[in-house]
């Protein structure tokens, strides 16, 4: 008789903490008032609280008094609706590849869902299983393409010399990638590093990439965000789809829309021709059954109101443009801190680089010292998130930070 | 190969051409994409949606009903809405979701007084409903005992496949539907779970299975039970209809309870779609029972491993709702109450056609439709006398002859009827 008293897990070792998600689980464990969580990508406002846009609340209340609402399952791919104004937000309402139906939208589970649904439709039905992902990039990009079921290469990225882009090295990289290989693009808003391409170098960045059939997959975690303009923030997926050609792109509505938890976000193919994205549409829809089998409701019920709603997007385009502007006057303030206190060091990449993060330039020693020391979480890469900034606490944090570059190698 | 084929040709053609290359000139990369067959469950909902018949029946997807035929949005849901609109941010739930919502509904699962929640030995997640429990254990699965197999009932909910194809761990079958009795094939499935080498992980439908409503009796479930003790077997339960069976959530948990009493360390998959009517919300919970507390909290830290590479971390708004009702008492005896109503009308339902049946004159049985528990009815119909109630009465049903009561109302119980009668009579 076996011992059915055992596990047959026993041996399971625990596993570590996300270095991302886990920074929040140290912050919430330390009791000191000063303590600043420049961790986790979410929104602050200037009084350090986490933001639900007016818009989402008016939303929220048109659903809830609707009393024809039901909460039946949707279709594996989604609330119709919700796929529409997505495809128009992130190409545009004019997008020809939009009018000549050759876009298969489907709803998927914020930025992280799109990933994984557009990767293990590669891995099932595309040739070529490389994913070529920036370095650096997200934490979870990696983990999400290899459970997809693909291999994961890198591509030179941020130049720590420059704390810019690494241009030339980007170019010699995937310009040595294997033919019809997968690139991982930040359409905006690079994260962690905050560095984007300019539009001519992401224009020189098409043209390799279409001489060499590479494949483009865009993760659009920030538009709107970043500049504060959606169009803007979307331009360099736009020019893709300008020349015709194929490419994935994956939408996330938790920083924009400040959905967060909801886990809104959608995945585009666009495709040469209608019939093709009818097909893919299909076969997308064998990907998410056995994953989930249809999306949540509630959060993109309430991004399709707003979008549809002309007073309620204009309403957002606002809301939005006000986040980012009070994100871009943060790296103002923290640059003037820093220059105020004669930090050594440049630190003009504070205002150079876009969107939520800033890869500081501190090292893993720092960053625990500015842990230890003064109570300031962030993700030991040095990258720290604007969005938990405010005018109050910006000398905090210029102070830790200036302590850490001449008190610590 | 055809496709590599076809990229050396315009790699030819470009670089004897311009840098400027011209995108349009490529075909798709997808051109050899195949279109997918609509699932076998979801397509019938699509297809009827699609029919203009004013007569037109969907006994299709398992969803409930009122007696309007109407979908239907629970009061205690509606309350508990009203409460949560407006009061709470949105930041990120943790990647293993709501603990709050995950201790409620443990308690539904494990029983209100379990020792083992109190000893804190169950891992558990919020997960994506039951798909998306099942999904990560399967995962777990193939992580963790790489070399393991899942045994599967035949026949299950057509998803169940998808599911651990999916996560890569090989399936096998094993007996339990009776075709010639509607009823459990019980000598066989005995004879599988001895033949199945020790140690083997089977799926296990906790009550009302999906899609034949035949559940083993509560002797039964105490043989297995037993069976799987000698052989030593891991169970998953899946549990996608607690309360929504017998109408008395503590009375349809009885196998997992079975299990839990005979010291089996289970895992389990909770729904709450059709239970709590949260269905397009995708909420559930997936939990394993461990030896001690570290070891729980050593496997959840695993499975949210796997949840995070997936979609980070769980919606919030149906868990909310979920632990708004179950921690407030006069909204649980509210949510209580609305579910015995909803599983008190299928069973209503089920007398109901089947006297309209028998009072056809039909020369077959039909007892196993009040023997038969939860939201389907197998009706042992052919996939050919579906198609006819399809073309000819524009009744909307799986070809496995699957029937959802929740859809069957006292306003088209007689066309049901008439419709069933006509395409069986001759058989």
């Amino acid at each position: 008789m076996s011992d059915h008293s055992t596990s047959v897990f026993a041996q399971i070792a625990r596993a570590s903490e996300d270095p991302i998600l886990g920074v929040t689980v140290a912050y919430n464990k330390d009791s000191d008032p000063s303590k600043l969580n420049l961790g986790v990508g979410a929104y602050r406002t200037e009084e350090g609280k986490p933001l639900v846009l007016n818009v989402v609340r008016q939303a929220e209340q048109k659903l809830v008094n609707d009393p024809a609402r039901v909460k039946e399952y949707l279709p594996i791919v989604g609330l119709a609706d919700f796929n529409k104004c997505s495809a128009k937000l992130i190409f545009g309402a004019d997008s020809p590849a939009i009018q000549e139906n050759r876009v298969a939208t489907v709803q998927c589970l914020s930025g992280t869902g799109s990933l994984r649904v557009g990767g293990e439709f590669l891995a099932k039905h595309y040739y070529e299983k490389t994913v070529y992902i920036p370095s650096p990039t997200w934490g979870n990009h990696p983990k999400i393409f290899t459970l997809a079921g693909l291999s994961v290469k890198t591509y030179r990225y941020y130049d720590p010399a420059t704390r810019g882009l690494d241009f030339q090295g980007l170019l010699e990289d995937l310009g040595n990638a294997p033919m019809g290989a997968i690139v991982l693009l930040h359409a905006c808003a690079h994260n962690p590093t905050g560095v984007d391409p300019t539009l001519d170098q992401w224009d020189q960045i098409r043209k390799l990439m279409r001489s060499k059939g590479l494949l483009p997959f865009f993760d659009s975690a920030y538009q709107g965000f970043a500049s504060g303009s959606l169009d803007a923030d979307a331009q360099s997926v736009r020019m893709f789809v300008a020349d015709g050609g194929e490419c994935f792109a994956a939408q996330s509505y938790a920083k924009n829309m400040g959905l967060y938890a909801e886990r809104v976000g959608a995945l585009s193919i666009v495709c040469k021709t209608a019939d093709v994205a009818s097909r893919v549409e299909s076969q997308l829809k064998l990907v998410i059954r056995p994953m989930y089998s249809n999306p949540p409701l509630h959060g993109a019920s309430i991004v399709a109101t707003i979008l549809k709603d002309s007073n309620l997007y204009n309403e957002w385009t606002v809301e939005l443009k006000a986040m980012a502007d009070r994100i871009i006057s943060m790296r103002k303030q923290l640059l003037e801190a820093l220059q105020a206190r004669g930090t050594p060091g440049d630190w003009t990449h504070i205002i150079k680089q876009i969107g939520m993060f800033t890869f500081t330039g501190l090292n893993a020693e720092q960053v625990a010292f500015m842990r230890r020391e003064y109570h300031i979480y962030m993700t030991s890469d040095g990258r720290i998130s604007m969005a938990g900034l405010s005018s109050k606490t910006v000398s905090h944090l210029a102070d830790a930070m200036h302590a850490a570059v001449t008190g610590v190698a | 190969m055809a496709i590599r084929t076809a990229i050396t040709r315009r790699i030819t053609s470009s670089s004897s051409g311009s840098i400027l290359f011209n995108s349009r000139s490529m075909s798709s990369w997808w051109g050899n994409v195949q279109p997918a067959p609509k699932d076998p469950i979801l397509g019938v909902t699509e297809a009827f949606l699609a029919d203009p018949s004013p007569d037109k029946v969907n006994v299709g997807v398992g969803a409930y009903r009122d007696d309007n035929g109407k979908p239907v949005v629970l009061d205690c849901v509606r309350e508990a809405e009203r409460r949560i609109a407006g009061n709470l941010n949105m930041e990120y739930l943790p990647m293993g979701g709501s603990n709050k919502m995950v201790e409620e509904t443990l308690k539904l699962a494990y029983g209100e007084n379990s020792d083992l929640i109190k000893d804190k030995r169950i891992a558990a997640i919020q997960a994506l409903s039951g798909t998306g429990a099942c999904r990560i254990f399967a995962d777990f699965q193939k992580r963790f005992s790489p070399v393991s197999q899942i045994y599967i009932p035949v026949p299950t909910w057509s998803n169940h496949h998808n599911i651990w194809r999916d996560a890569n761990v090989p399936q096998r079958t094993f007996h339990y539907y009776h075709p010639e009795s509607k009823g459990l094939d019980f000598a066989l499935l005995m004879d599988d779970v001895k033949n199945a080498p020790n140690g083997s992980f089977f799926l296990l439908h906790a009550c009302a299975h999906n899609p034949t409503g035949v559940d083993p009796t509560v002797e039964q479930w105490k043989e297995i039970s037993y069976q799987f003790k000698v052989k030593g077997h891991f169970a998953f339960f899946d549990m996608a209809y607690q309360g929504f069976a017998s109408g008395d959530p503590e009375r349809d948990a009885k196998s997992i309870r079975i299990f839990l009493e005979d010291g089996h360390l289970i895992g389990c998959s909770q729904s709450y779609a059709k239970n709590m009517g949260l269905y397009g919300q995708r909420v559930g919970c997936l939990s394993l029972v461990c030896e001690d507390e570290k070891q729980a909290v050593a496997v959840k830290s695993q499975l949210q491993q796997l949840a995070r590479p997936m979609y980070s971390n769980p919606p919030v708004h149906g868990a909310l709702i979920v632990s708004t009702i179950l921690s407030d008492p006069d909204l649980k005896q509210l949510w209580l109450k609305e579910v015995k109503g909803m599983a008190d009308r299928i069973i209503g339902m089920r007398t109901s056609l089947r006297e309209n049946i028998e009072k056809l004159g039909s020369p077959l049985s039909w007892e196993h439709i009040t023997n038969q528990i939860g939201m389907f009815c197998y009706s042992g119909m052919t996939p050919e006398q579906v198609d006819r109630l399809t073309k000819e009465f524009h009744i909307y049903m799986t070809r496995n002859g699957r029937i959802s009561m929740a859809g069957v109302t006292s306003g088209n119980v007689e066309y049901l009827a008439k419709a069933i009668h006509e395409v069986t009579k001759a058989a």
